[in-house]
């Protein structure tokens, strides 16, 4: 993994030796953009948030990590913790924070200790707490907050909210956390990944992490592989890659459907594994799901739409009331007992959720259902509701 | 009237999330006074930075539909009924929530809007149990307009016929049908960011979310001051006020009982709303004809007795400034806090129980003219009070609490047997088949002598310690007083919007009446005492005086404070007809 290859302190080291503006210009030549599925400019969140008034900035850690499919967060908090604190620690150089808070996953309680202590060791060498590495009046310290179980609270406006310790749900936006965070202070929040490699372009600069990737979406992206094939694990692999070219790498050639970009994400059927995973094409936080050719594509649908269910916040009418509608369709696919009219009408009513609904959860729970009707119609239609 | 913003020191309990970060945000925009040009449905408008496009829209007479927005409530953003495309936008954004922050091209109707604004409709409608003609809200219901201007003449994604919830009718004021709910969360902003009570809140996620109370407990055991905002608030007929009409009609046709009404001014001023008259006429005389008709066999003014609750009060202050000035006792409770506001007294006693001395021990006019009916009017009329009736028009919810509270029978029958609301009354009067704005109008029965009128002004706010002041003030200097604030010194209180603040210098004194001579020798004691009174309606101004007394501030200085639960006062009390909104409860003053 690249993260191996990076010698520890250098991206801080970097950092520290130029002004504000030039990390961000540095990070803004890499091209570098959320992992965390987004895709959103590093350089340009950390730039709003550095202009925007308030004298405490916070820089947040989404580990939340919860989508389903991805476990790529967990190896890099487990092998390269010191690596993300790095990354935070120049996102405070860049935008003035004195603050950080990493906001880790209920179920990855276990890596804790493990982190508590990374943060203790690096405070006890100077890199976190008052004047680091030597610098007059540079503070920043790091806190680990712990979330609650909820796969929403993986969206930023919702992690805040859970952070004040009230009920996890997205805010309205704008106002964004740039200028409205926690606590209504700027806030910059970014994935675990993103941290991780702003320390490498600091280290080894823009053009070495260029060297990979498309135009649009540069460098590399680690990936978290499961489901039918022989190699599953976490990969580190250029953005751009088709999904075929993937596929070969993990040993999944013979897939019927990849997901890609988790239950969020979009369902690519084999006739489009030419295709890349790229921001400008399909888009991912990292979570590849294959799908063998013995796979019911019926219940790879009802199972996503299953989550997204049991884990929307219920503040929003479409995503709240919308997806036990399409799960309805879906049994009564499995039934066969859904009109051909009636399917029209909840694709119709799976694209009104993906318009209005107020969050990015409500807004990608239909996108499975409403692939799988696209692409894999002869399969799902005309069932009688054996097994 | 604008919701005051959080004083230092006093911590609101609303959760970020329903706390409106846009509308702080906009304050903060339109303070800097930048204008932004937009264009809504083709029409050029500038704006101030940080308007939003519901507001902007309807500046322009375009008419976007909403449902979880209230005038009076934070933001939500929540049903997303209110959706609008904004060009160059992959999302339709919510025109309640969004401010305007740079120059935007807006399409209210174009086919995605309209097709996503009814499916939202249709979405609600799926889960939505009810049957309008089975439904109390159902000449009001903000669902049934939607679905009706959308031209829902189907259920598109079914419709839900089993209940999934039990009734929750615990409570002597506020019935809740969650079956009915379409989790627009106004009763949740209403209790929390407006009341600033906290009773209600979501529960769980999904769709197994739904609006419940602390660990889901029925209303009557949680904190509920009974106030019946969320009431007013609520667009369907989920909420709704513990009806007692049926045992009125009861009462009525049962040839051996003597019904008595009593009517509050509030009620009069807002119940041709309901008859459809715009807000702001009363109907006090018709009303006195229409309720002898429904079979009522005397129809009282609670101006009555409200002249009553003011004199003990005013006695009552009196008092414990003499106990506090002549005798020295420092134990006596100061200020004074009126108790006619039985949401208010619920409040004390669930958030403040150290400061129940405080609260006058007058009952309420509503208790004390049921009191007065039960003893002194059934000794008169020759009456066995056990064959007396007494039933109250109120605009208020929590009036049905009060008058079902086990001490409220001193005479050894209840004071008050039915407490009605305003939308409760209207309902009987429809029911009648009474067109109440052809009747003649007529006076109301004389229990006992004549009112003199300063109860009239007890439904306003600040109306309890005006007529009370005046009461001590002519009391003690003899002098006849029309409009007191004249003599009085108000002064603004800065950071406290809807609470008032004035002091009256007592400058001369006269001999003590005959009526209170038992319990004054003279009353050298206020010579040159600048009396301090304050008042604050809504129970989130409440808590900031009080959180001013605890703190020691100017209000811990006061002699006496008028408090309501209700913001506006009676008038916008939960018992009034829907909807509210501030300029309906300023018309009906
Ligand atoms: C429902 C939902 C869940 C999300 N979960 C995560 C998550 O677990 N981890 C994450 O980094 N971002 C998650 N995001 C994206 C975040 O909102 C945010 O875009 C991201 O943390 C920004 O970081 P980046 O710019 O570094 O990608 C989620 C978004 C949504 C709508
Ligand atoms: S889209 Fe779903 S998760 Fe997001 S705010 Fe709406 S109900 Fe909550
Ligand atoms: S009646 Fe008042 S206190 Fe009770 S739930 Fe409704 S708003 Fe809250
Ligand atoms: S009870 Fe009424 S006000 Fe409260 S969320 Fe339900 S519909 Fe809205
Ligand atoms: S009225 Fe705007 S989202 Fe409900």
């Amino acid at each position: 993994m690249t993260f191996g290859e990076i010698e520890p302190g250098a991206g801080l080291k970097s950092a520290l030796a130029r002004p504000p503006a030039d990390v961000l210009a540095r990070i803004d030549a890499s091209g570098l953009r959320g992992r965390g599925g987004a895709g959103f400019p590093t350089s340009l969140k950390w730039e709003l948030a550095q202009k925007s008034k308030g004298d405490k900035k916070y820089v947040i850690c989404n580990a939340d990590e919860g989508e389903p499919g991805t476990f790529k967060d967990r190896v890099i908090l487990g092998d390269f913790a010191d690596m993300v604190f790095e990354g935070m620690t120049i996102a405070a150089v860049a935008i003035g924070a004195r603050h950080g808070i990493v906001y880790l996953r209920a179920e990855y309680t276990y890596l804790r200790g493990h982190l508590e202590a990374v943060l203790q060791r690096r405070r006890e060498n100077n890199l976190l707490g008052e004047n680091i590495c030597g610098r007059e009046g540079f503070d920043f310290d790091i806190e680990v907050h712990m979330g609650a179980g909820s796969y929403v609270c993986g969206e930023e406006t919702a992690l805040i909210e859970s952070l004040e310790g009230q009920r996890g749900e997205p805010r309205n936006r704008p106002p964004f956390p740039i200028d409205t965070g926690y606590l209504g202070n700027p806030t910059t929040v970014n994935n675990v990944e993103t941290f991780a490699w702003a320390v490498c372009i600091l280290a080894k600069g823009a053009d070495w992490f260029k060297r990979l990737g498309t135009e649009k979406s540069t460098g590399h992206k680690l990936f978290s592989v499961s489901g039918d094939c022989r190699r599953p694990g976490v990969y580190d692999l250029p953005l751009g890659i088709t999904v075929a070219e993937l596929l070969a790498e993990v040993g999944g050639e013979d897939a019927k459907a990849v997901q890609v970009g988790g239950a969020a994400g979009q369902c690519i059927p084999r006739r489009d594994f030419q295709r890349g995973i790229a921001y400008e094409d399909i888009p991912t936080g990292g979570s590849i799901i294959v799908f063998g050719p013995g796979r019911d594509m019926l219940r790879v649908a009802k199972n996503f739409l299953e989550f997204f269910i049991d884990e929307s916040c219920g503040q929003c009418t479409p995503c709240r009331e919308g997806a036990p509608r399409l799960l309805e369709g879906i049994e009564m696919l499995h039934r066969g007992d859904c009109s051909m009219t009636y399917l029209d009408e909840l694709c119709s009513l799976g694209e009104t959720m993906q318009l209005a609904s107020k969050c990015g959860l409500g807004q990608t729970a239909p996108s499975t259902f409403l692939s799988v009707v696209q692409n894999f119609r002869d399969e799902i239609l005309g069932r009688t509701g054996g097994n | 009237m604008a919701k005051p913003t959080p004083t230092a020191g006093v911590s609101t309990r609303a959760p970020a999330s329903q706390r409106s970060r846009t509308a702080e945000m906009l304050q903060h925009a339109k303070a800097m006074g930048k204008t932004i040009e937009v264009a809504i449905d083709g029409s050029p408008i500038a704006v101030p930075l940080g308007t939003s496009i519901l507001e902007a829209a309807g500046q322009l007479g375009i008419r976007i539909p909403t449902l979880c927005y209230h005038e009076d409530l934070c933001l939500a953003g929540v049903c997303r009924v209110c959706v609008v495309e904004i060009e160059g936008q992959r999302t339709l954004q919510a025109a309640c929530s969004y401010p305007i922050s740079s120059p935007i091209n807006v399409k209210t109707h174009t086919s995605k809007v309209r097709r996503a604004r009814r499916h939202i409709i249709d979405l609600l409608l799926s889960s939505h149990v009810g049957e309008c003609y089975t439904c109390s809200r159902n000449q009001s219901c903000e669902l049934r307009e939607l679905a009706a201007e959308y031209g829902v003449d189907f259920f598109r994604f079914g419709h839900v016929q089993k209940p999934r919830y039990e009734i929750d009718a615990s409570s002597h004021a506020v019935v809740r049908d969650m079956n009915k709910c379409v989790l627009c969360r106004r009763c949740i902003r209403t209790c929390i960011d407006l009341q600033e009570v906290g009773v209600l809140e979501a529960l769980y996620r999904g769709n197994r979310s739904k609006v419940g109370t602390f660990l889901d407990r029925p209303l009557a055991d949680v904190v509920c001051i009974n106030c019946g905002q969320c009431i007013n608030r609520c667009p369907t007929g989920a909420l709704r006020a513990n009806d007692p009409t049926d045992e009125v009609w009861d009462a009525i046709d049962d040839p051996r009982k003597h019904v008595l009404i009593q009517t509050a001014p509030s009620p009069r001023a807002a119940i041709g709303e309901c008859f459809g008259l715009e807000p702001g006429h009363a109907v006090t005389f018709e009303l006195n004809t229409a309720l002898r008709r429904c079979g009522f066999d005397r129809v009282f003014d609670t101006d009555f007795s409200a002249d009553l609750t003011i004199i003990e009060e005013g006695v009552e202050l009196l008092l414990r400034l003499k106990r506090a000035l002549v005798d020295g006792d420092a134990s006596v409770a100061l200020p004074q806090f009126t108790s006619c506001s039985p949401g208010w007294v619920k409040y004390v006693e669930h958030f403040y129980p150290e400061r129940l001395a405080h609260l006058s021990s007058a009952k309420s006019p509503q208790q004390m003219f049921g009191a007065l009916l039960k003893t002194y009017y059934a000794q008169i009329n020759e009456l066995d009070p056990r064959d007396i009736v007494t039933v109250a028009l109120m605009p208020c919810s929590a009036k049905k609490f009060e008058c079902n509270r086990p001490e409220m029978c001193a005479s050894g029958h209840k004071d008050i047997d039915y407490g009605l609301t305003t939308r409760e009354l209207a309902k009987m009067i429809h029911e009648a088949g009474i067109d109440l704005l052809k009747l003649p109008k007529s006076g109301f029965d004389d229990p006992f002598g004549t009112a003199t009128g300063s109860g009239v002004i007890f439904g306003a706010t600040g109306g309890v310690m005006e007529a009370a002041l005046r009461t001590v003030v002519e009391l003690v200097t003899g002098l006849k007083i029309e409009k007191l604030f004249d003599h009085a010194d108000v002064i603004p209180v800065r950071g406290f919007e809807g609470i008032r603040y004035a002091e009256l210098p007592i400058s001369q004194i006269g001999p003590v009446p005959e009526l209170v001579a038992h319990l004054f020798d003279n009353w050298d004691f206020l010579k040159d005492v600048t009396l301090k009174v304050g008042v604050a309606h809504g129970t989130a101004n409440a808590k900031r005086v009080m959180e001013d007394i605890k703190a020691g501030g100017r209000f811990s200085q006061c002699h006496f404070i008028e408090f309501m639960a209700c913001p506006g006062g009676c008038l916008g009390g939960g018992g009034q007809p829907s909807p509210t909104s501030p300029a309906i409860r300023a018309a009906r003053a």
